[in-house]
Parts: structure tokens; sequence; C-alpha cells
């Protein structure tokens, strides 16, 4: 962490990872139930970039099938993923507030600059989110959503996610450790 | 019978406040796991933290087990819950290229939030990177979505598949959560030596 804490005293221990599993899980769970879908999370960045793009050029999201399917008729903001994205922004603030976790900081390891680190999350993210398009899911609308209702899809996709990560995590060894 | 949606016709408002709400508890989830930090997340690719792992196969296990139980009990109807339609092709590639990108990027979609919420600049980046990726995808290949659509399989689960019912899948997972708890503590104690000080 290349920047002081800005909360008193030293952050609390994270929550027990399969306690914190159960709680995720029931959170799928209350989801399902409700909605008849699971989680999602790229949906609602989808939304904001069509949304981006209309105040730029209206004729771009028209000649896209993929910015219409998130038109919704002119109000692309008003996108139920948006607005769980907007709920998970704001439990995760309280959550790291209570705990002490709240800090301005950038994360990566002693061997990078910060410069470079905050170019190579650019390209992760930018990696993830053309992933995610192609999969029709990330880590919440595929890994966890799909694969705890066994769709083989998912399970591919988890398998893959895997693949990747470990296969090349040596080639970035020094972004991390 | 649940799910709700099935049975109850929702206002727009009352949708987005049941979004907002189910994603107090969906952020609030991921950042008492760890996961608005990026060398916790990415800690599981080099084996000395699998808190990933253990946290997302619990989630699944969980919801996978509270699924069957109420469809067993008569109350959900599984019928009426949306399955995404598989397409291998794509649910390979796209795996390998967002797994490249978690690796890189250091969070996912949803833990990035988790991640600007606790004040990581490395997050929001992360978070603007995603944002571009997707309106690349829908800039200049919208026309992937009509091929997947074309020329996917449709729907495939594991119990259609196999034969074998939800039931038993539920059961396979739940040993297996079980067993990997050994497994996974043997890993992390093999790498610790990984764990950076503090």
């Amino acid at each position: 962490m290349s920047s002081a804490n800005n909360s008193p005293g030293q952050p609390r221990p994270h929550l027990n990872p399969y306690a914190a599993g159960v709680l995720l899980g029931l959170v799928l769970l209350a989801t399902y139930a409700i909605t008849g879908r699971g989680l999602g999370a790229t949906a609602g960045f989808a939304a904001v970039a069509t949304w981006l793009t209309a105040l730029v050029s209206p004729a771009a999201v028209a000649a896209s099938a993929v910015h219409l399917k998130y038109w919704n008729d002119g109000a692309p903001l008003l996108n139920w993923t948006l607005f769980l994205l907007l709920g998970a922004f704001i439990g995760a603030a309280l959550s790291a507030w209570q705990a002490g976790r709240f800090r301005i900081g950038i994360e990566r390891g002693p061997n990078i600059s910060d410069r470079q680190r905050l170019m190579l999350a650019f390209l992760g993210g930018f990696l993830a989110a053309c992933g995610a398009k192609l999969a029709k899911g990330c880590t919440s609308g595929q890994a966890l959503t799909g694969s705890s209702i066994l769709n083989a899809g998912s399970l591919v996709f988890l398998l893959a996610v895997f693949v990747a990560g470990f296969g090349l995590a040596q080639f970035v060894r020094k972004e991390w450790l | 019978m649940l799910p709700l949606s099935s049975t109850i016709e929702f206002s727009a408002g009352a949708e987005f406040g049941i979004a907002v709400l189910l994603g107090l508890g969906f952020g609030g989830a991921l950042e008492r796991a760890g996961f608005g930090s990026a060398r916790k997340l990415t800690a599981v690719f080099y084996l000395y933290d699998l808190a990933v792992v253990k946290v997302m196969f619990t989630a699944v296990v969980t919801a996978m087990a509270g699924l069957f139980t109420l469809s067993a009990m008569g109350v959900m109807d599984m019928s009426a819950l949306y399955v995404e339609p598989t397409h291998l092709l794509a649910q390979g590639l796209g795996g390998l290229l967002f797994g490249s990108g978690f690796l890189v990027g250091g969070y996912c979609p949803g833990t990035s939030m988790a991640a600007v919420a606790s004040g990581r600049k490395d997050g929001l980046v992360f978070a603007m990177g995603m944002l571009a990726g997707v309106w690349a995808y829908a800039q200049f290949t919208p026309q992937l979505d009509q091929w997947y659509r074309d020329t996917a399989l449709g729907e495939v689960t594991m119990p259609a598949l196999s034969g074998v019912g939800m039931g038993w899948w539920t059961l396979l997972f739940l040993a297996a959560l079980a067993l990997a708890g050994w497994g996974l503590r043997w890993v992390e104690q093999r790498h610790v030596g990984l764990r950076a000080p503090g």
C-alpha cells in the first residue's frame, strides 16, 4: 500500500472465508428467490457505456445491437444491474468503514511503480470486460450465479478463468509479489 | 411460490429498491471477505491465500443447496429461473480472457466496486478499463452477440446432461467442499513464504 492509512488503528481482520462464502451464497439465493435471475455486474458497466456513447453520438448507439440492448428506450441508466452495483458500492463502503479498512491507495507488489500498476489495472479491466461480454457473464453472472444452478457453460467459464490465471501468474509475478 | 418475480409484478421503483438492497448484501459480503483488495484476490494465483476459492466455492454450494432444498420443498419453481444458454467456445475463450484480465487487473467487475468503495485508485482505474472494454465490444464487435445466439447449445445444466439429479450434485459439491478445506490449507501452508509481511 503506497499511501498512509486514513483510519486510526489497525484494520480489523477479514471475515472467515467460509462464513463470507455462506453470506455471499445467501445473497445469491435471495436474488434468485426474488428476481428469478442471479447476480451480475458487467451489465451495469455496459449500461453506463451505452449512456456515455449516446451523449457523444446517438447514431453510434443506433448502429450497434449491443448498445440497443442496453438503450432501454432512452433511459439506459435505469438498469437493474446498475442499481445492484450502486447497492454493492454502498454496502462495501459501509463495511470497509466499519472495519477500518478504508484507505486511499494503490494496491501493488513492491517491485513495480504506481504508474505501471495503474496501466496494468486499466489493461486488466479492458480484458476482463471483453471476456465477460464474450462469455455472457463474469465472476458474478457466470462463476457464481451459473455454477450454483449447475449451468455447464458457467462451469466451463469458471475452469477457464482459473486456467488463465494460474497459467499466466508467473509472467506477472513482479506486479504482485 | 418462488421466485417472487413469477407471481408478483414489481413496479420499476420496487425493482430498483430490491436491487439496491441485494447489492448492499453483495458488496458487504465481498468487502467482509477482503475482496476490496487486489493483492488478496490475486493471491489465489500464487497459492499463498486461497480465500477466493474458499469464498466462491462456499457461496456456490450454499446457493445450490438452498435452491435444491426450496425446490424439493415445493417452494421454488426451478424452471422459472433464468439459465444463460451455454456456448462452449464463447465461455471457454471468454473465461481465458476474463481470467487474464482478473490476474493483470487485480479485480473482477463486482469486486472492483468493493475496491473503489475502499478507496483503491487501482480499483477505479480497473473499472474505467472495464467501461472501455464493454464500450469497445458494443462499438466494434456487436455481431458477436448474434453469433452467440445462432451457435449456442441452449440451456445445458449438469443434471440435464448427466441424468443425475440436482440433489446428488449438491451432495457431491458439499462433500467436495468439506474435503477441500484440508487440501486448501495444506496448499496455503506450502506457499506461505510468498505472503507479504504485515
